[in-house]
């Protein structure tokens, strides 16, 4: 088939149009939908953005189911358990929304176990004692939830709607990091050192997770312009800061910095300098667990091979028996 | 009457039975019932363990949610019939899930066996789920409420194990020549730990209508087994039972890893709350 000049013509005229109609709808604070036309710019951020996103649930699960089998306490293994569920649930709303951008699942699947894309460098650092699942629910659930809770807001409306439920469950896996902790600080000495060690651990890292600060960060201006991101990164890390200053109070545990403090003049909360050398490394896969988390991964997808070749002839057969009898 | 003891006696099936409304019962169970309730929170906690480890190595992500489930399910109905049993003897669900020694432990030798790949696991949990529902679509009359309560609730979510472990049956019994074959291992290393499940045991005896007699579930569980197995295309292996033991506490090889890792961290740190 040929493309005639007749259609070319067409084509310009339906992608001003489309363009006209998009910066409208982003002027308007309105929602983009999967049908409607967009910049091809526009489609890769959020392919790219909402795939890592997806990535960084199912990468995510694996330091926590972790201690599944360890739990010390019948009930919070449920939890636990629940938790980690949900994760798997998180990532299956959000392949589905980065599908409704035109690239399959499979084809994200293959791209992380190759390596080509990324995921969340906090899940490449080790969780070493049970109170790591209380830092990681109180600290990195808190931190993905001060970033995710404007994406409820994002221009792109399948990924907008994917993270309102995200939030609601993250908000609840939250609290129970917080208890699991207030637990242990009002439990024995060793308990109380326990969830101490984890803060210090899982501080730093967590504030690292709203990415480099803003002079660093090339990409976040045109995901502001498109409404995808409303806010900075240093902006979301400030809030986070006050936020965490205010409840390790309430478990009597400290956070390792001594700089912490709210600026009266700016209205943000500021920390102390944080280690961006060992993020760039972390984030280059030197990170302690980096080869560990792949390669888990990388198994489970090869192993269960079979099982998705089977149901997926089975599926063949039954809709031919069906064709066949009707 | 407390709130608590009149709503975990009088429930129906289709509420909610919480551990902790059994913790607050005013009278415990007798000691054949406790041990009875051990039998089958035992079952239900080792094979909760057993399918944890598969959340964030399945097959599909649709798995890791699917056998998180059954494990969550498995776990609840644990947590139920240890904080029962622990009524009798003034103990937790947690001092008997981490504070008992292997010989303690009343579960099967089926529940104990390998995850293995994915076609053994599924074999484990057709032959469990599919036993399980019998079980407690009798247990619901039994005269002990507690039990019935639990065993309601229960009922309902075996259901849906019983669903997804049949589905995964016929699809791998006649997905690839592969799959079919693995299907065939793997209800071959499960089938000589069926026997023990329908073995009836001295306690049965003692328990009268308070409990189901494991042997009287055998025949419409193999008629639920045949039905699966011919439209399968596949037959019921022809292999030895195994002698079993679980309900006197003798196990198989693989229970003292399981309590190993299951009760580490509570060992750790005895008389910690979590």
């Amino acid at each position: 088939m040929t493309t005639t000049a007749i259609d070319a013509g067409s084509r310009v005229d339906e992608d001003t149009a489309g363009e006209q109609l998009f910066n409208e709808l982003i002027a308007q604070d309105s929602r983009i939908e999967p049908r409607d036309w967009m910049p091809a710019d526009y489609r890769k951020a959020l392919t790219r953005q909402i795939s890592q996103h997806a990535h960084s649930e199912i990468i995510g699960m694996q330091p926590e189911a972790n201690w599944i089998t360890r739990a010390p306490s019948l009930k919070r293994k449920a939890v636990l358990m629940a938790k980690v569920q949900d994760e798997a649930g998180h990532g299956l709303y959000l392949y589905s929304a980065a599908e409704t951008l035109g690239t399959p699942r499979d084809k994200m699947t293959e791209d992380l176990i190759a390596g080509k894309a990324r995921y969340s460098s906090i899940f490449n650092y080790p969780v070493l004692t049970w109170a790591d699942i209380g830092a990681i629910g109180w600290l990195v659930d808190g931190a993905a939830i001060c970033n995710q809770v404007p994406l409820c807001r994002a221009s792109y409306g399948p990924y907008g709607r994917a993270m309102v439920r995200v939030c609601k469950e993250e908000s609840f896996h939250q609290r129970q990091g917080f208890e699991i902790l207030l637990e242990l600080a009002n439990g024995t000495p060793e308990q109380r050192a326990m969830a101490q060690d984890a803060v210090n651990r899982w501080y730093a890292p967590s504030l690292m997770m709203f990415g480099p600060p803003d002079e660093d960060s090339p990409n976040s201006q045109k995901s502001m312009e498109w409404k995808i991101k409303r806010f900075s990164n240093d902006e979301l890390r400030s809030r986070f800061v006050g936020m965490i200053a205010e409840q390790v109070k309430a478990l009597g545990l400290e956070l390792p910095d001594k700089e912490i403090r709210y600026n009266e003049e700016t209205g943000r909360w500021e920390h102390g300098p944080l280690d961006w050398n060992e993020f760039k490394e972390v984030l280059a896969g030197r990170g302690p667990c980096n080869a560990q988390r792949m390669e888990r991964r990388r198994e489970a997808h090869e192993d269960g091979a079979w099982v998705r070749e089977a149901a997926a002839a089975y599926a063949e057969k039954q809709a031919l028996k069906y064709a066949q009898a009707a | 009457m407390s709130e608590a003891n009149a709503s975990a006696t009088r429930i129906t099936p289709g509420n909610a039975l919480r551990p902790e409304d059994i913790a607050l019962l005013e009278t415990g169970p007798d000691d054949a019932v406790a041990q009875y309730a051990l039998w089958l929170g035992d079952d239900a906690l080792i094979l909760a363990q057993r399918l944890g480890w598969w959340i964030s190595r399945a097959p599909e992500l649709e798995e890791d949610v699917a056998l998180g489930n059954i494990a969550l399910d498995q776990i609840g109905h644990a947590r139920s019939f240890l904080t029962y049993a622990g009524r009798a003897w003034d103990k937790t669900e947690d001092d008997l899930a981490y504070f008992r020694r292997e010989p303690e432990f009343r579960s099967v030798h089926l529940v104990e066996q390998p995850n293995g790949d994915f076609a053994r696991t599924i074999a484990r949990q057709f032959v469990v789920a599919l036993y399980q529902w019998e079980l407690y679509s009798r247990l619901v009359d039994s005269s002990d409420p507690t039990l019935a309560a639990i065993a309601a609730k229960a009922v309902k979510e075996v259901d849906y194990h019983r669903d997804h472990s049949i589905q995964w049956v016929l699809r791998l019994a006649q997905g690839t020549e592969e799959s079919r074959r693995r299907m065939i291992a793997g209800l071959r290393v499960t089938w000589p730990y069926v026997e023990e499940l329908f073995t009836d045991q001295p306690l049965n005896d003692e328990l009268g209508d308070a409990g189901v007699r494991p042997s009287s579930l055998r025949p419409s569980f193999d008629a639920a087994v045949g039905i699966v197995l011919d439209e399968a295309e596949l037959d019921v292996p022809e292999v030895p039972g195994a002698i079993g033991g679980g309900r006197q506490g003798r196990h198989s090889e693989h229970l003292g890893y399981i309590l190993a890792e299951l009760q580490v961290l509570a060992r750790e740190y005895p008389g910690a709350s979590w």
